[in-house]
């Protein structure tokens, strides 16, 4: 077997902030590349101190970080940005331009593209984000939504390999939410690998191949996030609750075609409609 | 729950408008709030829900009179908190009946420990000094943070960080509390702790809770009622069992429904069959679709 690429691996990660709190104990993970993964823990957890690993804002107290197959300890914040980019959860302490324009602008030229290159991607960033309308607004004046978007969108625009998206549905209603997830699940179907510490176990259901389970600092468990929401015991260890839509295919034993557990309310449906079938 | 009547409803709100200058739009009014109706009846629990935008954060502002004493823009319309207009109370008056817990409670916790940060309104409102410390012991307990006493809020988690925000309004005894998104970035257990507090809360005195909420699960397991806002406008009203059934209406407004709500309304073979609002109820109900 050819083992899949990993595009981010950590390898016995430890993290001791100066207040002594130890928040990563020994972690070691692989994100394969072209993966989505989700990073799920209890609040506390050290979810975002890893994510704060992964593009270099915090560095290790002993272990290592690998992007790309490479050690990161000797590169710079902007030198990793190139290859992971992250999205903050609020918008607000990643947003600081005077217009969406120079907000999306901002990051192509700290990568040094040129006029022209920089309004290609400009223009292929707006038109995925439906961001067209806003060009010229102030970020600031525009909905939490919207803000959430800009940010994204800006982050998108360098075209990172790996993108981090911390918390990225909080605070949206239903439908941002989906229109949300379904531009990063774009973005994933282009070669993006994407990352995602999220709380929204439906996210984590309906979008996520793989998760990383983080309790008190450690990994707790790793692997197809198909699997992982089988395991009760294990996630209500970390205090998880799986999406209703597992709680209930289990309750009702129902299973895939191919005998996984039915994950969203599409798979939910095929499965109780051919059980009644039969 | 309906208003009962003849009691002093604990909120009345009648015609609000509510509009203000929009910097997106050049300095030209913008109306947030349109013509909203409703009246709050005193130990209800309410839910507000809607789409990002729809001026939910905006009508809590305008129970607790932060809108218009501290915001101006432009009001018309008429809000009682127990039979009195909020034009007519000082907010200081204001805030003895009505207390808000903010999305974000970092942006409400500034003091080095948790106990401070519970007796900083008390002093606020002169509370004499026994009197406080029977308060804060009771407010702490009330949400289980007691063993934090002496801790920093900045260290805790989320979780508990939005406990000390709900602790520290609990002291202040106000007969309406107002919790706006209280649990948005909180984990799932967070969450549940959170709707614990407030379940308990209720069964235990008489407050009336207004919540603004995206997490239609929890909603529909505690609230009595819930609203929903769309631009202003306030578009449903009802029991959870009401609202959550009206599946194709709360899809159009973008609104997030309990999951199993979604599944049954795609299944169901009878539209005259009720749907089930709760994980307890549907697992029955799968069973027994016909």
């Amino acid at each position: 077997m050819v083992l899949p690429e990993s595009v981010i691996e950590t390898i016995d990660l430890k993290h001791v902030y100066e207040s002594g709190v130890t928040a990563l104990n020994g972690v070691s993970v692989s994100v394969a590349k072209g993966d989505t993964v989700a990073l799920i823990g209890q609040n506390g957890s050290g979810k975002t101190t890893l994510a704060k690993h992964l593009i270099g804002l915090l560095r290790p107290t002993a272990g290592e970080v690998r992007i790309g197959g490479e050690n990161i300890a000797d590169k710079s914040v902007a030198q990793i940005s190139r290859q992971v980019g992250f999205v903050f959860q609020n918008p607000d302490h990643q947003i600081f331009c005077s217009s969406v324009l120079d907000e999306l602008s901002f990051g192509l030229k700290t990568q040094g593209l040129d006029k022209k290159m920089r309004k290609e991607r400009i223009d292929d960033i707006l038109h995925r984000f439906k961001l067209e309308a806003y060009t010229d607004y102030p970020p600031a004046v525009l909905g939490f939504g919207l803000r959430r978007k800009v940010s994204l969108a800006s982050i998108c625009a360098m075209r990172p390999d790996v993108l981090i998206l911390d918390e990225p549905t909080v605070g949206l209603d239903r439908r941002s939410s989906v229109e949300l997830m379904d531009t990063v699940m774009q973005l994933n179907s282009e070669g993006h690998t994407i990352l995602i510490v999220t709380h929204d176990m439906r996210v984590v259901a309906e979008y996520t191949k793989s998760s990383l389970i983080l309790k008190g600092g450690e990994l707790l468990a790793s692997g197809p996030t198909s699997d992982l929401l089988m395991r009760f015991e294990l996630l209500s260890e970390t205090q998880i609750a799986p999406p209703q839509v597992v709680e209930l295919t289990s309750a009702m034993n129902l299973r895939r075609e191919d005998d996984g557990l039915p994950m969203t309310n599409e798979e939910f449906i095929r499965a109780y409609q051919s059980r009644k079938a039969s | 729950m309906k208003p009962d009547e003849g009691k002093t409803p604990a909120i009345s709100i009648k015609g609000l408008n509510f509009a203000y200058p929009s910097v997106a739009a050049g300095q030209k009014m913008v109306q947030i709030l349109k013509g909203i109706d409703l009246e709050i009846a005193q130990g209800e629990f309410v839910s507000i829900m809607g789409p990002t935008g729809a001026g939910k954060t905006t009508l809590c502002l305008a129970l607790n009179g932060i809108i218009p004493h501290s915001t101006g823009g432009r009001i018309g319309g008429n809000v009682e908190i127990f039979g009195k207009n909020t034009k007519e109370y000082k907010t200081k008056d204001l805030a003895k009946h009505v207390g808000i817990v903010f999305q974000d409670p970092e942006t409400q916790l500034f003091t080095m420990s948790v106990e401070d940060e519970v007796a900083f309104a008390l002093e606020c409102l002169s509370i004499e000094k026994s009197e406080m410390e029977d308060r804060i012991t009771e407010a702490m307990r009330y949400v289980g943070i007691e063993q934090l006493r002496k801790r920093s809020p900045m260290h805790l988690s989320g979780g508990q960080k939005q406990r000390v925000a709900i602790a520290a309004i609990l002291a202040m005894d106000p007969e309406i509390i107002i919790l706006d998104e209280p649990t948005s970035g909180l984990d799932p257990i967070g969450t549940r702790e959170v709707f614990r507090v407030v379940d308990e809360l209720r069964s235990r005195s008489d407050k009336t809770i207004i919540m603004v909420e995206h997490e239609s699960e929890q909603i529909a397991r505690f609230s009595d009622r819930v609203i929903v806002l769309e631009d202003g406008i306030l578009t449903m009203e009802g029991s959870p069992r009401e609202i959550f059934s009206a599946v194709e209406e709360l899809k159009n407004a973008g609104v997030s429904i309990p999951q199993v709500t979604e599944l049954a309304y795609a299944v169901r073979n009878s539209a005259d069959r009720p749907l089930p609002i709760i994980l307890d109820e549907a697992i029955p109900w799968f069973s027994r679709n016909p």
